[in-house]
């Protein structure tokens, strides 16, 4: 498929470059490619982010640590609860605080049920963005019934902002552990129905099979993790080799695929979510069904609201938490959890006062995409639609 | 051709456009609806009836959009190509016979504008045309997304075509012409799928030509640019290919060109090979209103069954590689349809001898 | 101590500053001349073994200090096992300058650009350090504590685009 441009008589030849994006129907964000085509063929590609760079890093130094909470939700919007979730355990590790058993269960179905959410949207995307448009909307119903669990437990669908430092806002509601088992009962059906209408078809193997492959030691090299780099076969889950929360007592497996390529991402994807549907029916089981939510410090934990409306001393020391923050010691921790699209960290540098000095957060769609380029050089132009898709970029984290 | 003939001629040619255009709305709501009904969800369902009057709605708000020409462009091909769009698949209608006939006396209204001897030979020409559209579009508008499209969708039309007509040919040449004017003459085509094999079976070309027949299938869609094979405007790849620059009446224009291309291949794939008027087990060429009028109802039965086929196909298959469809068109479908046309004659001679 | 600092300190004991343990979270500080050398070593030893190279980050720890203001600081994890390591290197305010990890570590390409973007920390032997998150035009470092969150009225002097000018 080699070409060489000829030269003709006063015209240089020069390759087409071609823009996809910032605004562009295959970029669900707001990032930039800049390729330059042989034909159909792309020879060299640049990435340009920043588009939606809103500076959270910096106003997280001039906010205190709860007010940071609802950054956290727009960074990663189609799993706000795993980066919600990421955050305050992040916090909590720089506090030096442990959690009830409850709230930690509860978190653990709230991020399984965010991690179904977002492979449920990514699988969707990816296969409309290879023109299998009616798997997307297969998969927003699904994301829909995982709103309402949501919205009944949290009060909100989209961006949550649901836990709290040493906590959660509120319980959930009594029939929580039956709306998520009903929930989980859907999802293998549902990823039986999207594997038959995908992987029986020639067109969908051909499109994903074998594209954007790189080699494995370079998928580590680039940084690369989450489902992506356990596509590459590299058994790398910090759910499993740094347990936080209860995953440790939790029985599951990572799914792996060697073949690192769109097709073995996608099962990946596919497998985890069958692995979150399991994890959700242990949580259920274990959870236990009564029992404090919040830690008793209340240093820590914001008054319940309705005794704030009602005392004069819940009114001060709610106004004192809100204007003052938490008292956090100086010091440093970086703390990871295993979001949808990888590995998400907070890095957070304290002096002891009530901002955070710096607020670092990994993650994980910026190392993800960095490789991009070296996925889709040599490849079609198709390749790197299909490729870009199976990334799954949140541009509110590339960027934040 | 007596002026009464000219006449009715006029009147036929009136009565088929405005069908034509009438056909659009017809499937885009069928399109819309249908899609919805596959993908769980309701679809426009707000405006009319059932949502009747929706494409109805679409075509206002774009009529009365402001019309705007981008400076960069070439002004007369961007003038031009939607007409072209337009123009070519509903010139090709012209020989489609659409029903049986009538007899009035000694004249015969026959439900066809134009039966030529050499039917088939102009429909493939006017079809060959239809990628000129494309790349007018593609090329006026100055634009990298259109260009683009354009390059892919000449290579497409002219591998696809080949592969297209090399099955009408098998077609042709298992057509008797001894029952009509000629074996290319689109009426023998439909007269001779008439009537069954051992008093039951349909004599209809997708039995005897079944290979023809699924050239032509796979070949009609990417003719008319429909997923799996929408290379031209492919929306995640192109953002919408050679219509990218194109606003108000002109996208309109183009939108509807391919919809009627897509009515018009729904016709050729039921008269080449579902017996297009026809049915086998009763005649419908008598000459009577009552045979003329079930004729036409029974040639729209079986186009609005091969339209909802592309619907179907359209929304649940993915999308195919360019260098993938490339190879499908000369490397699976040229051969075989080759093949196919060796081994019709072949059967031809030996059934004859 | 941890085991890997302890070989850190024995094979570079010039460049060995510190070790210091917060939450059960290895630190081990190091001068800026040596952080190339050890992360070298820390990725090619192995029994330290760390493949991946989580995060690259700079932190501005206040605009009035003038020695040890800038620190950049790497994340190490070894993914068999979950092994982490924080690595850091304390810069000075008037010469923030750091050897580039890319040789080691590809995943440092873009968030050594963003350190540069946003903290003014300029990396030597980087292929490609140009701004990533803010346009070229930009002149500040808005990371930098000298910097306000409001910004220096930026906003008002992008450049605008003016449909007669052409295209």
């Amino acid at each position: 498929m080699k070409t060489q441009l000829k030269k003709a008589d006063g015209l240089e030849p020069r390759p087409m470059v071609i823009n996809l994006g910032p605004s562009h129907p295959s970029m669900h964000n707001t990032l930039r490619v800049i390729a330059e085509l042989d034909g159909e063929i792309i020879r060299k590609a640049d990435l340009e982010i920043g588009y939606l760079h809103c500076g959270f890093e910096k106003i997280a130094e001039s906010k205190t640590y709860h007010q940071f909470i609802a950054f956290t939700d727009r960074m990663g919007y189609t799993s706000a609860l795993c980066n919600n979730i990421g955050y305050v355990l992040a916090v909590e590790k720089l506090l030096g605080i442990d959690v009830p058993e409850r709230c930690k269960w509860i978190r653990v179905i709230l991020a399984e049920l965010a991690r179904l959410s977002d492979h449920v949207m990514s699988i969707g995307l990816m296969a409309m963005d290879i023109g299998a448009f009616t798997v997307m909307l297969y998969g927003f119903i699904e994301r829909e019934l995982i709103y309402d669990v949501f919205e009944a437990s949290t009060g909100g669908r989209m961006t949550m902002s649901y836990p709290r430092i040493g906590g959660l806002v509120k319980d959930v509601p009594k029939d929580f552990g039956e709306r998520v088992l009903k929930f989980a009962d859907r999802v293998d059906p549902f990823c039986s129905e999207v594997e038959e209408l995908l992987e029986n078809n020639r067109i969908w193997n051909e499109r994903t099979r074998g594209v954007g492959v790189i080699p494995r030691e370079e998928a580590v090299n680039w940084g690369i993790t989450g489902p992506l780099l356990r596509a590459f076969g590299v058994n790398y889950d910090i759910r499993k080799v740094n347990p936080y929360l209860t995953y440790d007592q939790i029985d599951f497996e990572v799914p792996l695929r060697p073949e690192g390529d769109v097709f073995a991402r996608y099962k990946v994807k596919m497998a985890e979510m069958r692995q979150s549907a399991r994890i959700l029916r242990q949580a259920v089981e274990k959870m236990p069904k009564s029992g404090p939510i919040n830690i008793d410090d209340h240093g820590i934990i914001l008054p319940p609201k309705d005794g704030m409306k009602g005392s004069i001393e819940s009114l001060i020391h709610h106004f004192k938490l809100i204007i003052d923050g938490i008292k956090i010691p100086a010091g440093e921790s970086y703390f990871c959890t295993e979001t949808p699209n990888g590995e998400l960290g907070f890095y957070i540098v304290s002096d002891g006062g009530r901002h955070p000095v710096r607020m670092r957060v990994r993650p994980p769609t910026f190392y993800n995409l960095q490789p991009f380029p070296r996925m889709v050089e040599g490849g079609f132009i198709s390749d790197s639609i299909a490729v870009m898709a199976s990334l799954n970029i949140a541009a509110g984290e590339l960027d934040r | 051709m007596s002026t009464l003939e000219i006449i009715v001629t006029c009147i036929k040619v009136l009565a088929v456009f405005t069908a034509l255009q009438m056909a659009v709305p017809v499937l885009v709501i069928m399109e819309r609806r249908g899609v919805s009904f596959i993908q769980d969800r309701v679809g426009p369902d707000r405006c009319g009836p059932f949502g009747l009057l929706q494409p109805f709605a679409d075509a206002a708000k774009l009529v009365f959009k402001e019309d705007i020409t981008p400076r960069h462009v070439d002004k007369l091909l961007y003038f031009l190509a939607p007409a072209f769009c337009l123009i070519v698949p509903t010139v090709a209608f012209a020989v489609v016979p659409f029903g049986s006939g009538i007899r009035i006396g000694d004249f015969t209204l026959s439900f066809q504008i134009a039966d030529f001897r050499v039917g088939v030979l102009y429909l493939l020409a006017i079809l060959s045309m239809s990628s000129f559209g494309v790349v007018c579009a593609g090329w006026a508008q100055n634009n990298k997304y259109g260009t683009l499209s354009a390059l892919r969708g000449v290579a497409q039309s002219v591998s696809y075509e080949i592969a297209m007509c090399l099955a009408v040919v098998a077609v042709v040449m298992s057509t008797n012409s001894d029952s009509g004017v000629s074996s290319t003459a689109m009426s023998t085509i439909v007269a001779d799928q008439g009537g069954t094999y051992l008093g039951f079976f349909p004599k209809w070309n997708v039995f005897t030509q079944p290979i023809a027949f699924f050239i032509f299938l796979a070949a009609m869609y990417a003719e008319t640019n429909r997923t799996p094979f929408d290379f031209v405007e492919c929306e995640q790849e192109l953002v919408a290919g050679y219509m990218t620059e194109y606003g108000s009446m002109k996208f309109s224009m183009l939108f509807m060109g391919e919809y009627i291309a897509m009515a018009l291949q729904s016709a050729l794939l039921v008269t080449f090979f579902l017996g297009g008027w026809t049915l086998p087990w009763v005649d419908l060429g008598d000459g009577s209103i009552a045979g003329g009028i079930a004729s036409v109802i029974v040639f729209l039965v079986k186009w609005f069954a091969v339209a909802w086929l592309y619907i179907w196909v359209r929304w649940t298959l993915p999308r195919l590689r360019y260098d993938k469809l490339m190879d499908l068109g000369w490397k699976a479908l040229v051969p075989l349809a080759l093949i196919n046309i060796v081994a019709t004659a072949f059967v031809g001679v030996w059934l004859r001898s | 101590m941890f085991k890997d600092a302890e070989s850190v300190k024995e094979k570079f004991p010039a460049g060995f500053l510190a070790y210091e343990e917060f939450r059960n979270q290895p630190t081990i500080i190091v001068k800026p001349e040596a952080v190339f050398e050890v992360l070298r070593f820390l990725k090619d030893d192995p029994s330290a073994g760390y493949d991946l190279l989580v995060d690259v980050t700079a932190v501005d720890h206040g605009a009035g200090l003038s020695d040890n203001r800038f620190s950049v600081v790497y994340h190490l994890c070894r993914t068999a096992e979950g092994k982490r390591l924080r690595l850091k290197a304390f810069l000075n305010a008037d010469k923030p300058v750091i050897e580039s990890v890319v040789p080691l570590w590809l995943a440092a390409n873009w968030a050594e650009r963003e350190a540069y973007d946003l903290m003014g920390i300029t990396f030597r032997n980087h292929p490609d350090l140009r701004r990533i998150m803010l346009p070229d035009s930009f002149e500040h470092h808005p990371l930098r504590k000298d910097y306000p969150v409001e910004g220096r009225g930026e906003r008002d002097s992008f450049i605008k685009y003016n449909p007669d000018d052409g295209l």
